[in-house]
């Protein structure tokens, strides 16, 4: 379904993704995307959605080249990490509009049922708490019935009795042949909810394995634990060096050492 | 791009600032009209008003309303539209909402005045064009600007001192090396650097109408060809297409290389 | 009873047909009458006589009137001079010309050949002619007390060296110049030592320098005229006591165009005319002791430039309306005022209510001085910078002169 090759990525001087690979192809898996703040996890989502435009590298969605396209989004239902919506329409306008501007059959119906937004339809966006904010966001994003669903930080904001219900929409979807791709730093989110996980570290893949493997190849019983392990032990063999060295009196800006697995 | 135009315009019109916009020129128009019976000293009043508000207006909800969209767009990013259908939809949307804004507020006295069969709606007619030419200029900067800086405060920045120097400061430098370098034939110069800045450009095409008994007091032969025939009129008007355009093909092509 | 009434019906008719035979003949100039040419009739006429010219065209020129005779076209004869010269030179006195169409004279650099001159004579009466393509039109040399109405001289002038005058005035005195339409020359009206006279009504325009020109000339006072697209509307040079009322200035466009040109005269009086869409309304150099009242001056470059020299020059009461530039005055020294005008620029206020604003005004402006220093920078004109400036010089005048003020600007414009 999706196949990422050698994928580089750098904002300014700044390197986030140094050549991925990833290949994605199982039907009814749910793969959440794990790593430290700035590791490139919403730069490589942002990627396969064209949002964020690769340096080198290609990526494939059902097997087509996604440079310069726009159609394949029809077959990706994504949720945004921040929901920021036009403040001066209502709910149900904007589920009309995005309706509207994007074909296919929807089911908001139900969501809107889901999440208790039934009260909220016709306020104003400006006028909605964050946690509101994230229910239409997750409205809008899985309103549609897409073979793949990539979802940013899906559980920001939301109080217990939405988290829950979202850990079963989620799972019902895999249930119905989805693959869905997630982000987030709640572990026990993961622990619960996915099949597969890909370990992002400093713009390289560090690991990708069940949540099986990735415990006993960190001997932790808990992923929480077994993940900081590995964020520890980088921090060890990744001496801090002195980022200056001078020379005749100038400073010259090293290069910092590209990190080894 | 026509829907996404479609609920952009959909979305400023509900926004407070369009109606202040709105109401500022109606109140503006109204009370000039009230307070003088020269038409022709109104549409001086309006000139200088329209010349520098536009602008500043234009820039100013350009910066913001792209800012302010900014993660709407992210999320019409991610459906399946063309990215920049996006872009010129919102460009067109705040544009057009912005001169409908202006064309009603000057508008609407106007009818109200039966000003539309009087001789000097000519002039009129053409400060509305350059008021809304103006516009387009500018929220297109506007968004070129924001699009190139991520940073709010800086693009705010940016977009005032771009404003500012169209505005104020061009007209500045151009009075001083006019002055500066008097003793040389300036004709040319002066014409052209005129054509380089849609401010003076438009405030040209409208002294072409209220003042050409001062312009054609100019001896040169050059000037005198641009001023007194209608080749004026057209260089102008040409050249302030050309302006709409600029900025457009600095959004088109900033939009389809950034990352979002 | 019935005697005496007899008696006196016989004695009129005798008298009557005494008066024709002796002071009145008729004669008739066409192609079958007795007189086939003008020429011919004007040999054989005699003092009183009336020549009547029917339609036709005659190809004459160099036509001596040296006889009182009252030549009338009928429907419009036209005397054609292909160019060879002048046509009707008068040097009778009480000669009378009207009805006709005269065209054609020619250029010439040596003798200012026109369509009709009178030479040293009075009392003439040159009215309701027709004169195209005439070098000049109507000269008159000496010629006093006399009268030229609802003539229509249409010229066609190209360039001011080749061209003369529509009507040529030259040392005369009491004339009366009326209700003429002249366009195309050099000059509409040219008026060179000539005293005591009166223009009204007429109407100048398309004239490559002036619509009305006076050298030299005192005492006259010209009205209700109109003068529009001249080179400049009128030139009063060197000249003393003219009137100049109720005339209407306007489109003189171009570089030295002027609705009025005032140079080196004294004692006039400029009341109650029109300046509208001129480069510059009133251009004044070296003027002294005159008056400006209810004039209006509306939408001109510059309303009023005034040069050096010029010393009492009183404005009142005159409306400056959407000028580009309301006065420009080149000068250090001043002594004129231009108390009570009312100005579309005015931005103050009337607190206690008398018709009259409570700050002074300030019409000179430093842009008129910018212009004149550089005149490319004509272009800035109304940019925001420029009223920045200007401001600023209004609230502390260093360049324009400060004391070039309106102490009592009117609030509303006057009634004209």
């Amino acid at each position: 379904m999706i196949t990422i090759s050698n994928l580089f990525k750098s904002y300014g001087r700044q390197k986030i993704l140094k050549g991925i690979d990833l290949d994605f192809n199982k039907r009814g898996c749910i793969t959440a995307i794990l790593g430290p703040n700035g590791s490139g996890k919403t730069t490589l989502i942002k990627s396969i959605l064209g949002m964020v435009l690769p340096e080198k590298g290609k990526i494939l969605v059902d097997g087509k080249s996604i440079k310069g396209q726009c159609a394949y989004r029809s077959q990706i239902d994504y949720l945004p990490q921040i929901a920021q919506f036009p403040g001066n329409l209502h709910v149900q306008e904007l589920i009309n509009m995005i309706k509207d501007l994007r074909e296919g059959q929807t089911s908001e119906a139900r969501l809107i049922e889901l999440f208790d937004l039934q009260p909220f339809l016709n306020k104003k966006l400006r006028t909605l708490s964050g946690g509101t904010k994230q229910k239409v966001n997750l409205t809008l994003a899985l309103m549609y019935d897409s073979p793949i669903v990539i979802l940013d930080e899906p559980t920001s904001g939301l109080d217990p009795i939405a988290l829950t219900r979202l850990k079963a929409l989620i799972r019902e979807e895999k249930e119905r042949g989805k693959f869905i791709l997630l982000t987030t730093h709640i572990m026990s989110f993961v622990e619960e909810i996915a099949d597969e996980i890909v370990f992002l570290l400093d713009g390289n893949i560090y690991f990708r394995g069940s949540k099986k493997e990735l415990k006993t190849q960190f001997q932790e019983e808990q992923l929480e634990k077994a993940i900081a392990n590995i964020l520890l032990g980088e921090k060890k063999k990744n001496n801090i060096k002195v980022p200056f060295k001078a020379i005749n009196g100038k400073h010259i800006r090293r290069q910092k050492p590209a990190l080894k697995i | 791009m026509i829907k996404i135009l479609k609920y952009s315009i959909y979305d400023l019109m509900r926004s407070r600032w369009t109606y202040v916009y709105f109401a500022f020129f109606l109140l503006f128009t109204f009370s000039l009209l009230l307070l003088s019976s020269d038409l022709s000293r109104v549409i001086i009043s309006m000139m200088n008003v329209v010349l520098i508000l536009c602008p500043l207006i234009a820039t100013m909800f350009g910066v913001m309303y792209f800012y302010n969209s900014r993660e709407f767009t992210e999320l019409l990013l991610a459906q399946p539209i063309k990215r920049i259908s996006i872009f010129w939809g919102q460009y067109l949307g705040l544009a057009s909402s912005l001169s409908i804004s202006l064309l009603l507020g000057i508008g609407i006295p106007f009818t109200f005045y039966g000003l539309f069969y009087s001789a000097e709606i000519l002039d009129f007619l053409i400060l509305l064009i350059n008021g809304v030419a103006l516009t387009f200029i500018f929220s297109g900067l506007a968004f070129f600007i924001a699009l190139k800086n991520e940073n709010r405060i800086r693009g705010f920045g940016l977009a005032i001192i771009a404003w500012l120097f169209f505005a104020v400061i061009y007209d500045g430098i151009f009075l001083l090396l006019l002055m500066f370098f008097r003793e040389y034939p300036l004709e040319q110069f002066s014409l052209f650097a005129t054509l380089l800045n849609p401010i003076d450009l438009s405030r040209i095409l409208l002294l072409l109408k209220l003042d050409i008994s001062a312009l054609m007091g100019f001896s040169g032969a050059v000037f005198r060809q641009f001023l007194g025939t209608t080749l004026g009129m057209l260089v102008a008007g040409f050249v302030l297409m050309f302006w709409i355009g600029l900025p457009l093909w600095g959004i088109r092509s900033t939009a389809l290389r950034k990352d979002f | 009873m019935k005697n005496k009434m007899k008696w006196i019906i016989i004695s009129w008719c005798h008298f009557f047909i005494f008066q024709v035979s002796l002071q009145a003949a008729t004669l008739q100039v066409c192609s079958s009458c007795n007189f086939s040419t003008i020429e011919e009739a004007l040999k054989a006429a005699n003092d009183g006589d009336v020549i009547e010219i029917q339609e036709g065209t005659y190809f004459e020129n160099a036509l001596v009137v040296d006889k009182s005779v009252h030549i009338k076209g009928i429907n419009w004869p036209i005397v054609d001079a292909q160019e060879k010269g002048e046509v009707f030179t008068i040097i009778a006195s009480n000669v009378t010309l009207e009805g006709l169409q005269i065209q054609n004279i020619g250029v010439s650099y040596l003798k200012d050949h026109s369509a009709i001159r009178i030479k040293r004579q009075k009392n003439c009466i040159i009215r309701n002619n027709k004169l195209f393509n005439a070098f000049f039109g109507i000269y008159l040399e000496r010629a006093n007390n006399c009268q030229i109405y609802q003539n229509e001289i249409t010229g066609a002038a190209i360039e001011e060296s080749s061209s003369g005058n529509a009507i040529h005035a030259w040392h005369c005195k009491n004339l009366s110049v009326s209700e003429n339409i002249v366009k195309g020359h050099r000059d509409g009206i040219y008026f060179e030592f000539v005293d005591s006279s009166h223009i009204t009504k007429n109407r100048s325009k398309n004239n490559l320098r002036y619509g009305l020109h006076f050298m030299f000339s005192n005492d006259d006072q010209y009205d209700h005229n109109v003068f529009e697209n001249n080179g400049a509307g009128v030139a009063v040079m060197f000249s003393k006591k003219i009137d100049m009322r109720f005339n209407t200035f306007q489109y003189n466009w171009g570089t030295a165009s002027y609705g009025l040109l005032l140079k080196e005269i004294y004692d006039a009086k400029i009341e109650n005319n029109h300046f509208s869409f001129n480069t510059i309304g009133i251009n004044i150099e070296g003027s002294t002791r005159l008056t400006y009242h209810n004039n209006q001056f509306k939408r001109n470059g510059w309303a009023i430039k005034m040069a050096g020299g010029c010393l009492d020059n009183e404005f009142t009461k005159n409306n400056f309306l959407s000028n580009t530039l309301d006065l420009v005055v080149n000068s250090n020294v001043n002594n004129n005022s231009f108390d009570g005008n009312y100005w579309s620029e005015y931005s103050g206020y009337d607190l206690d209510k008398n018709g009259l604003g409570d700050v002074p005004h300030h019409p000179v402006k430093l842009f008129s001085f910018i212009i004149d220093r550089t005149p490319e920078s004509i272009v800035l004109l109304r940019s925001f910078f420029i009223d920045l400036l200007n401001f600023a010089e209004k609230v502390s005048p260093v360049f324009t002169p400060a004391e070039v003020l309106d102490n009592q600007p009117l609030m509303k414009p006057i009634t004209l």
